[in-house]
């Protein structure tokens, strides 16, 4: 099957898998969840279909039926697993709360991008087509903003307004905008000098419309598979941050935030903590496998190898 | 050669100053008041006044600038909203403490990851090399606290080694300290020692594709002697600049690693005064970090230079 004329490998379906899978999960999330968000049908982390237990340097993963191998059924409670993740901490279901959560952690992360490059592109191809004192000015100041941990900075602009989704969502945005910002004038450095955009400019067109007519549509390649790195970088970034407890608040469910609630349960060998983790480790996997396979296509240099 | 290393060491001051300015702009100047966002909506007027000359708001923004600035030069970071701490008092051993982590985490990344690095180079498309890079692209995807979680599930809850929560206090012992902290450190090694092993064996190949390799092999010398005798002198630099890259990465990566052990350290200092809104606190904090982080990357920098064989035989 081809996608986009192109022939994807094994390793980029299952990326695409886990994308698509994702994305309806948060399309469609009120309609499969078996719980609501907030309902509470279970006690305090209720243990799900699958725990993991290790004797003697075996690994044993039980279900309701028993253990899949290895040891001794008898030891089985059979209680568990009425829900198949378990409960969270408050005795909620926790697989509902992951498909709640994956609305609200996936939605922060687009919007977080789509104005992070909205900003990054706009300033980028400004410096590069504008050059002189505009691209001085803006080079300079990116510089200075990079050279503060973006995390760091994160917390400070959150610290001095305090966290709400826009706040949130501004903050992410005008901080990865710095990277988008180099990428995008790295790119249109490299176009401004050719020969059509010379011919636009004799013919008297605008910046902006040469921005948006002749860089644009040369560049957009190069930085769709930025937008890849950047929309995993944000989400991870988002998911840091709830996790610190500065990010999205309750009584929404995202996925960080869950960790951080559930994050007692791990002493006492509870999985709660460790499905919202995967569920954004699997999601960040699959991004970067469709990626991968973009820049393989495309085999342009992007910004995206020198990134830190 | 000196000459460009005063420049580095110059521009490193120079962007230090930039960046304090920046954090005093995004505190101070940026809430337009922070006398009420901190206080909230709900304060009145007399204690919003008392409040703003409590923290010399009356007067001009440049000299509160420079006054905060000169201070903290001296050691005097102000002292917290929230518990009327001196913050440098309180800021210090959690520093410390912060730094030992970073640095036993850097103990065991470091040679590993540079080890690995230059061997996956060497053995370039054999298993060694495959099975690195399936594991670093693994370990890069992944947000720090599953891999914490996942240690502790493993190592603390279900073998019983090592203990979940890292706490240490003042009088612990070296190895005691060691003990509780290794699980903490270990997330920190697989968080950046993915990065520099891909960019080592990326560093080292690139120089393999030069003339002068081709030369080295065609007098018969064998692939390990040359990675060893020609391409790792002029791979040094690209390799320090990752690694001084990634020490940074790790004492910022420690804001999250610290939450998930509760250990004492910085980032968790820092963490609490953002969730309490304790603006003197953030920006003593975002000061130290930024600090170390430029601090890092021009040291890397002026390393960067001086194993350079290229600049340090001038012509």
């Amino acid at each position: 099957m081809k996608l986009f004329g192109h022939k994807p490998p094994t390793t980029a379906w299952v990326g695409l898998t886990i994308v698509g899978f994702n994305l309806l999960l948060a399309l469609l999330g009120p309609f499969i969840a078996p719980y609501s968000e907030s309902q509470s049908v279970g006690h305090t982390w209720d243990q799900g279909l699958i725990e993991i237990e290790i004797h003697n340097g075996f690994v044993f993963i039980w279900n309701t039926f028993g253990p899949w191998f290895g040891a001794d059924p008898g030891d089985y409670v059979p209680t568990k697993g009425a829900l198949i993740l378990g409960a969270d901490q408050i005795g909620r279901d926790m697989l509902s709360r992951l498909i709640y959560g994956a609305r609200m952690t996936i939605g922060v992360a687009l919007v977080t991008t789509v104005i992070s490059f909205f900003i990054g592109i706009t300033l980028g191809f400004a410096a590069a087509v504008l050059g002189s004192w505009v691209d001085i000015l803006l080079s300079r100041l990116v510089d200075v903003i990079l050279s503060i941990p973006l995390l760091i900075f994160a917390l400070i602009i959150l610290g001095v307004f305090g966290s709400s989704i826009p706040v949130l969502v501004l903050t992410i945005a005008f901080l990865d905008s710095t990277r988008v910002f180099r990428l995008a004038r790295a790119l249109g450095m490299n176009l401004t000098v050719l020969e059509y955009v010379e011919a636009a400019r004799l013919r008297g067109e605008g910046t902006w419309w040469i921005m948006r007519r002749e860089i644009l549509p040369n560049a957009s390649a190069p930085l769709f598979s930025e937008f890849g790195l950047r929309f995993c970088f944000n989400f991870l970034f988002v998911a840091a941050l709830s996790f610190l407890g500065l990010g999205i608040q309750p009584p929404y469910a995202d996925w960080g935030g869950m960790v951080r609630d559930n994050a007692g349960a791990i002493s006492f060998g509870v999985l709660a903590p460790i499905w919202p983790a995967l569920a954004i480790s699997t999601l960040t996997v699959g991004v970067n496998l469709v990626v991968d396979w973009f820049l393989s296509i495309e085999a342009r240099p992007s910004g995206a190898q020198a990134e830190m | 050669m000196l000459k460009l290393i005063a420049t580095r060491a110059l521009l490193g001051l120079v962007t230090m100053f930039a960046v304090s300015v920046l954090i005093f702009i995004c505190t101070q100047i940026l809430p337009g008041d922070v006398a009420s966002a901190v206080l909230g909506q709900g304060a009145t007027a007399e204690t919003l006044a008392v409040f703003r000359k409590e923290l010399g708001l009356d007067q001009p923004a440049y000299y509160r600038f420079f006054d905060w600035m000169f201070k903290a030069l001296r050691g005097d970071l102000g002292i917290s909203l929230t518990n009327q701490h001196v913050i440098i008092d309180e800021l210090l051993p959690r520093f410390q403490n912060t730094l030992f982590l970073a640095g036993y985490a850097a103990v065991i990344a470091i040679p590993l990851s540079v080890g690995l690095g230059i061997l996956a180079a060497i053995r370039e498309g054999r298993p060694i090399d495959r099975i690195s890079n399936i594991l670093t692209l693994m370990t890069i995807s992944v947000p720090e606290f599953f891999i914490g979680y996942l240690l502790i599930m493993v190592f603390s809850v279900q073998l019983g080694w090592f203990p979940s929560l890292s706490t240490v206090f003042p009088e612990m012992g070296f190895f005691e300290r060691l003990y509780n902290t290794t699980l903490p450190a270990l997330t920190l090694t697989m968080l950046v020692a993915a990065h520099m092993l891909r960019m080592t064996r990326t560093s080292v190949l690139s120089i393999m594709s030069s003339p002068y390799i081709e030369m080295a092999f065609l007098k018969g010398m064998t692939r390990s002697r040359v990675v060893a005798h020609h391409a790792l002198p002029n791979a040094a630099a690209p390799i320090i600049t990752v690694v001084a890259l990634n020490l940074a990465y790790l004492v910022v990566g420690v804001v999250v690693v610290e939450a998930v052990f509760t250990y004492p350290g910085i980032g968790q200092l820092m963490v609490d005064a953002v969730a309490k809104r304790d603006v003197p606190v953030i920006q003593a904090c975002g000061l130290v970090f930024s600090g170390v982080f430029v601090g890092l990357n021009t040291s890397a920098d002026i390393l960067a230079i001086l194993v350079n064989p290229r600049l340090r035989h001038r012509r």
